[in-house]
């Protein structure tokens, strides 16, 4: 059978591939999405679905910039999905505080801010440093063993299930050719692109976008990419549904605009079990109430873990392949905070041909220097 | 609505929204309201729709009452006792004002 090859694929439908390939079509692609399969580690499902910008970035100033660039952004993604699927994903940009109980954690991330501040001339985003009783101030019910906070004005949350279901809608309205249970286990550069195989069969398109997760860690070096990951499971506890009674965020905690709280902000790295662990669901929730001790009086409903997709330095990875230019790859472990830069930027530089040199900082070749210096 | 197949033989009475209602002893409270011919125990949070026990076995999440005060209480999961105050629920729980 002979067939001409298809205009571009992208391979895995998770949060960055489906927003990816939702940029791609809005940038006229014909775009086809290869997805793996239901069991597959899928971060895009378990996430936090914070738009968070504080913090992020300590030593490396453009992560910082290029979070906060897709914090402005997100009101622009909001109203775009909304005009293409009537979807409104409940972005909510109030800020996010984070609530130290001791005072060299307040301290600590105080300095993280200021040398962002520092890293980036002063171009990261705004933060003020509260005390206790400042913090309870702004929110009276935050308990007594909140010792301080850090507020900063652009950090936000998303209805992460409802923004999945919007870049699914969005890809669908504009002609994305979406496969679920597609695996490719093989990439062959050939003439006119790339032979794509896996057991459904064998495809060839004329460019790719790796957008796999964890498998782009595999996927990469059959282009002449590299992703090198880290483990990194989290975990979330989520409460039965409440009056609303928290209208900001927090890092490691927040109320859906549905009205359940989400506990979470737990890393462990050892691991490639799904199981979720007691110990650290009891840490969560401890340091949960002493924040808010309005919660020691909620039922946990449902708690889940998921395999974060973080590559070994904690920044994304973007790139064309150098050998194989048809190819690109798109990493992150903040696929909800970047969703904006990646629909709004990322995608249309993939489909213009090329990445800008603003995203140099995040190629890979940056794994090769750390490992010989 | 829903019919016992059997006549009660060892009723236990208590309050639905402060009517009485008799229903057998060891009935969870879920089947004793439905049998009781309640079919709308609260209101859903979100879209603020009347709402039922559904699936009886504790995963939906459906049955929710208030009971002697505490709120979100699983119907499907509790036993119906003697003099039960149980109250239908309408919106999310109230986490800032003395809750019970
Ligand atoms: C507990 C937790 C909390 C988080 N909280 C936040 C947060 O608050 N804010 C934030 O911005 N980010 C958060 N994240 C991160 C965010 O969820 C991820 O960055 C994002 O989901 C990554 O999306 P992805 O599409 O790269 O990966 P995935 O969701 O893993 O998707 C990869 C897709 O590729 C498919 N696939 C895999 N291999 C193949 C193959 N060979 N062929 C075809 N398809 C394949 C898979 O089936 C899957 O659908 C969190 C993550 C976790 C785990
Ligand atoms: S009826 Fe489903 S949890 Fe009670």
């Amino acid at each position: 059978m002979t067939s001409s090859p298809l205009e571009m694929v992208v391979i895995g439908g998770g949060l960055v591939g489906s927003t990816l390939a939702w940029g791609l079509a809005r940038a006229g692609l014909q775009t086809t999405v290869l997805d793996g399969a239901d069991l597959d580690p899928r971060a895009s499902r378990a996430n936090f679905a914070l738009v968070w910008v504080q913090g992020k970035g300590v030593g490396k100033p453009a992560y910082a910039l290029w979070s906060k660039a897709s914090a402005e952004r997100w009101p622009q993604l909001a109203a775009a999905l909304l005009e293409d699927t009537g979807i409104d994903v409940s972005l909510n940009q109030n800020g996010g505080f984070s609530f130290a109980l001791d005072p060299l954690e307040l301290e600590t991330w105080q300095a993280e801010m200021q040398d962002i501040v520092r890293e980036t001339n002063g171009r990261a985003a705004p933060f003020e440093v509260l005390s206790g009783a400042e913090t309870r101030d702004r929110l009276p019910f935050v308990g007594p063993d909140v010792v301080g906070s850090i507020y900063s004005p652009l950090d936000g949350h998303v209805n992460a299930l409802r923004l999945f279901r919007a870049l699914h809608m969005g890809m669908k309205k504009r002609n994305v050719d979406y496969r679920a249970g597609y695996p490719i286990e093989r990439i062959e550069p050939v003439r006119d692109g790339f032979r794509l195989t896996g057991p459904k069969g064998t495809l060839v398109a004329q460019r790719i976008v790796l957008a796999a997760g964890l498998d782009n860690n595999r996927l990469a070096e059959m282009v002449g990419l590299h992703a090198p990951m880290k483990r990194s499971k989290g975990q979330i506890l989520v409460t039965e549904k409440c009056a609303p009674f928290f209208d900001y965020t927090s890092a490691t905690m927040r109320q859906t605009d549905e009205g359940g709280v989400m506990i979470g902000d737990s890393e462990e790295t050892h691991t490639a079990a799904h199981a979720t662990n007691q110990d650290i669901s009891a840490v969560l929730a401890n340091r949960a109430v002493r924040t808010f001790p309005v919660l020691g009086d909620l039922n946990i409903v449902r708690s889940w873990t998921g395999q974060r997709v973080k590559p070994l330095d904690g920044l994304p990875i973007y790139e064309q392949s150098a050998a194989h230019p048809g190819a690109f790859i798109a990493v992150c472990h903040s696929g909800v905070t970047l969703a904006a830069n990646h629909a709004l930027v990322v995608a249309p530089q993939i489909a213009a041909g090329a990445l800008s040199h603003g995203l140099a900082a995040f190629g890979s070749q940056r794994f090769h220097a750390s490992q010989t210096a | 609505m829903l019919r016992r197949l059997r006549e009660v033989t060892d009723p236990v009475t208590f309050s639905f929204d402060g009517c009485p209602v008799t229903a057998e002893r060891g009935d969870t409270l879920a089947a004793a309201l439905l049998a009781g011919g309640i079919d709308t125990i609260r209101h859903s949070v979100v879209g603020d729709q009347p709402r039922a026990p559904y699936c009886l076995m504790g995963v939906c999440f459906e049955c929710l009452v208030t009971v002697d005060g505490v709120q979100n209480r699983q119907s499907c999961l509790m036993e119906v006792r003697d003099g039960m105050v149980v109250a239908s629920q309408r919106g999310g729980r109230q986490v800032l004002q003395g809750n019970r």
